[in-house]
């Protein structure tokens, strides 16, 4: 039974019917011997599920437990997690974490293209001009972003230049005591990008935090022709969030999305979520960055770390647990290892919660090795 | 209830509030006295470019002048009323704000304030002391000449960084010759104490020093670590881990722990007596919050009546209202940090071989202790019967030493690295060995408190030295000895 009435403009409420329908559609997709994924029909069975009775989202909460992406991702064959109605199709695989032991794993054909896509329509095009030439320095290797980011740039007809990055090796140093080396590394990845800056006209940039602001301290961005950077993977809390708006990206009066300096585009995603934009009145907010994610295809819910069946107070922060809903993967309720404010919905535009100052779990209480990604 | 003050950070010329604030909150009642803006790391490392222009505004104003400024910067460190953030600062406030947020009695504030004014106004003699009488033109120009020889010196980095503690505002002193060498400070106050940087900064601007020679920026565990990334030179406070972590690092002078030592020949030790007050000065003066605090107490023997005889005057100091004209015991500002020394001590003398004396004398008070909300550990003599007894040696924030019996002739391939050692003897051959001892910074000979300090006398690596670089010169044509 869905809760909507015909008539509600809620957007609330219409937003939350979406969702349901969502759930029910995705469901069906899963859990059908036509279309669903083995995995999935299996654990329905072991767990005495009756998936045609989960009609809403917080029935497909009450449901499942969390996800165990820790054992699923890294040691259930990859025929066990694709649906039938992908079967025969060559895949993508893609990682995540794996700085020791192995790394989780999902398999992809279309999402991340899907949510590229739609996550293209949110850069504007004086920060992003269309046919500009973008530098990445992240990760590629076995991960999403490179083709992502490539993606989305030929979606506003660009091409990519890139710098790797091996965010495992940078994290293993931090934690085995050798800062300096870290810092080495990351001043060779910023030579790398320097010399792509002084022989290739760029135009936007994608990095991490640390990077950009590194990348800034060879040469004002302003200077070398950048008009947009979207950064994401690391933690910005409100003072270096303002910091990198108004000294990194040049914008004097602290507007992210001015045109003086560099338009600033922050973001949260991972392989498992798609990617989350931001809501663009960051100085307003008092600089504290929200992330919305692409619902209905992600869910997420801020929940207390002790009862995770509860979502915290907005403007508490708890634990984010992430729902993805597509027809390639289905993963119910996974906690991520971040901690993030739960903000209320932003109604012109994502009218659903929105997730603030994130930042790794248990940050408040101990020193996380983020490295510089 | 009013807003507190707000403590901004200066960033050379520049005035900043931070997104971040940490709150510094009076001991006693929990009140936030003041709010400090907590600057990120990038901070600091964007306004490298500005070190020349800091650098360079120093260079323009002659040497002589600037050690003028700090002197009047010292008058008004003591008297005049200052900016703090958008308010004003008066003597009594400062007194007032420190006392309340560090724990230190008015008695040790008003010696605290008393040694940066000391030091700022006799800043002539200090960097006498310090460049062994170079004229201070031959700093102005770059080169000159000293007892006929032509020299030159060029300064070793555009600004001078300083990670400051909290526990003792007269280390502040260290610093303040810097401008007078025309070399910028990059100040990270402690986290507790910003006051006594701030005021001496505010002092020196006031005195007419430029204001872009000053960086005051409260910051984080990475803000720390690029003060010593971004300064070529650079002074961090802390303990045997930072020691452990710069040490060998030319760009780094730590301060750790001193590990200072009172320690009696064998000519003077059956006249021990005599010698217990500067004993007990040497480990109390200051709270016994400084590297010059002695931590040890060596002597040939009668070791358990000299144990005993200072633990009486130890367990006098008490805590006292902070505003009591008699108050010499200061609180720790962090509780754990008093927890944790308490345990160490407790743990250590489970180990066999050691007596804690002052307990016995108090009446049996335990070590940790509360007063007025505040939180103290009450000064403490322990009895060693051996070096190695693991509290032998030992070091914490509050009057606390061992006393220890090594025979004299083992004493100095005993101690260690050491910066202050009071040897009191008059034995020709012993004062031989003591002056040739490679592991003491400073020596005291005869019956002088650890704790005691001479201004134009280094004792722990020298500013000048650290600041300025001297380089071979020849000025082809020039008279020879004429420096020119």
């Amino acid at each position: 039974m869905t809760s909507t009435t015909p008539t509600t403009t809620d957007p609330v409420m219409l937003a939350k019917d979406k969702l349901d329908a969502h759930v029910r559609e995705t469901i069906a997709w899963h859990f059908s011997p036509a279309t669903g994924t083995p995995y999935w029909i299996e654990y329905a069975k072991e767990h005495g599920i009756d998936p045609a009775s989960i009609k809403t989202f917080d029935e497909l909460l009450a449901a499942f437990d969390h996800f165990d992406a820790d054992q699923v991702l890294r040691y259930i064959p990859h025929e066990k997690m694709i649906p039938k109605a992908f079967e025969g199709r060559p895949y993508n695989v893609f990682e995540t974490g794996g700085t020791t032991g192995m790394p989780k794993q999902r398999v992809n054909w279309e999402d991340f293209q899907y949510d590229y896509t739609q996550f293209s329509k949110t850069l504007r095009d004086e920060h992003f001009p269309r046919g500009g030439n973008w530098l990445m320095i992240g990760p590629t290797g076995p991960r999403r972003l490179r083709l992502a980011i490539e993606h989305l740039a030929h979606c506003r007809d660009s091409s990519v230049y890139f710098v790797d990055l091996d965010p495992r090796w940078v994290k293993r140093v931090i934690r085995e005591g050798n800062p300096a080396q870290a810092k080495g590394y990351m001043t060779h990845a910023i030579d790398q990008a320097m010399t792509i800056l002084r022989h290739r006209d760029v135009t936007a940039l994608f990095t991490t935090p640390k990077l950009l602001e590194a990348l800034s301290e060879r040469m004002s961005l302003v200077k070398l022709g950048i008009k947009g950077a979207f950064v994401g993977g690391t933690t910005m809390d409100p003072q270096y969030t303002r910091f990198l708006i108004e000294e990194v990206c040049e914008q004097p009066n602290g507007d992210s999305m001015g045109t003086a300096g560099v338009g600033f585009y922050p973001t949260y995603g991972n392989t498992l979520m798609g990617v989350a934009p931001h809501r663009d009145n960051i100085k307003e907010n008092g600089w504290a960055t929200t992330y919305y994610c692409p619902q209905p295809r992600a869910v997420l819910r801020v929940v207390d770390p002790d009862e995770t069946a509860k979502t915290v107070e907005y403007n508490t922060f708890g634990r984010v647990e992430l729902t993805t809903l597509t027809k390639e993967l289905f993963m119910p309720r996974f906690l991520e290892r971040d901690e993030a404010k739960r903000v209320e919905p932003w109604l012109e535009k994502y009218p659903w919660d929105g997730v603030s100052e994130v930042r790794p779990f248990g940050a408040s209480t101990q020193k996380i090795v983020e490295g510089v990604y | 209830m009013s807003t507190p003050l707000h403590i901004p950070i200066l960033r050379l010329g520049t005035t900043y509030r931070s997104v971040n604030v940490r709150q510094i909150k009076d001991l006693s009642t929990g009140e936030t006295v003041a709010e400090m803006s907590v600057g990120n790391a990038g901070l600091l490392k964007r306004d490298t470019y500005k070190f020349a222009d800091a650098q360079a505004a120093l260079q323009a104003i002659p040497c002589e002048d600037l050690i003028a400024m700090s002197a009047k910067a010292g008058e008004l460190f003591m008297n005049a009323t200052l900016p703090l953030g958008d308010t004003m600062q008066t003597p009594g406030d400062y007194v007032q704000q420190l006392s309340r947020t560090s724990g230190l009695p008015h008695t040790l504030v008003r010696a605290n304030m008393a040694k940066v004014h000391e030091a700022l106004t006799h800043l002539d003699d200090i960097v006498r002391g310090l460049t062994r009488g170079i004229s201070p033109e031959v700093l102005d120009r770059g080169f000159g000449e000293v007892n006929g020889t032509a020299v030159s010196f060029y300064p070793t980095t555009q600004a001078l960084g300083m990670v400051m503690p909290s526990n003792s505002p007269g280390v502040n002193a260290l610093w303040l010759p810097s401008i007078a060498f025309k070399t910028p400070v990059i100040l990270k106050p402690g986290s507790d104490e910003p006051w006594t940087p701030w005021r001496v900064v505010q002092a020196m601007i006031a005195a007419g020093i430029p204001e872009e020679a000053f960086g005051f920026y409260p910051t984080d565990h990475e803000g720390s670590a690029a003060v010593m990334d971004v300064c070529d030179r650079s002074i961090i406070f802390g303990g045997e881990a930072t020691m452990k972590r710069y040490g060998g690092d030319e760009r780094v002078e730590v301060h750790g722990p001193g590990w200072s030592k009172v320690m009696i020949g064998e000519d003077c030790i059956d006249d021990y007596e005599k010698y217990i007050d500067i004993i007990v000065q040497s480990i109390a003066a200051n709270s016994g919050r400084s590297c010059i605090n002695a931590s040890t107490i060596i002597v040939p023997k009668h070791s358990k009546a000299i144990a005993q005889a200072i633990a009486e005057k130890l367990a006098a100091i008490t805590p006292l209202p902070n505003d009591d004209p008699n108050a010499k015991l200061s609180a720790l500002a962090n509780p754990k940090v008093a927890e944790w020394a308490d345990s160490q001590i407790t743990n250590g003398l489970q180990a066999s071989g050691a007596v804690d004396l002052t307990e016995a004398a108090r009446g049996g008070t335990p070590r940790l202790s509360t007063f007025e909300g505040r939180t103290y550990v009450l000064p403490t003599l322990v009895h060693c019967d051996s070096w190695d007894h693991p509290l032998c040696n030992s070091e914490f924030m509050f009057p606390f030493a061992s006393v220890v019996e090594v025979p004299q002739n083992e004493v100095l391939d005993t101690i260690g690295g050491t910066l202050v050692v009071s040897a009191i003897t008059h034995d020709d051959a012993f004062t031989a060995d003591l002056l040739r001892c490679r592991d003491i910074q400073r020596l005291n000979l005869g019956p002088a408190p650890t704790s005691s300090a001479q201004w134009d006398q280094p004792h722990e690596g020298n500013l000048f030295e650290f600041l300025y670089q001297r380089r071979a010169i020849h000025m082809a044509g020039a008279t020879s000895g004429d420096g020119r």
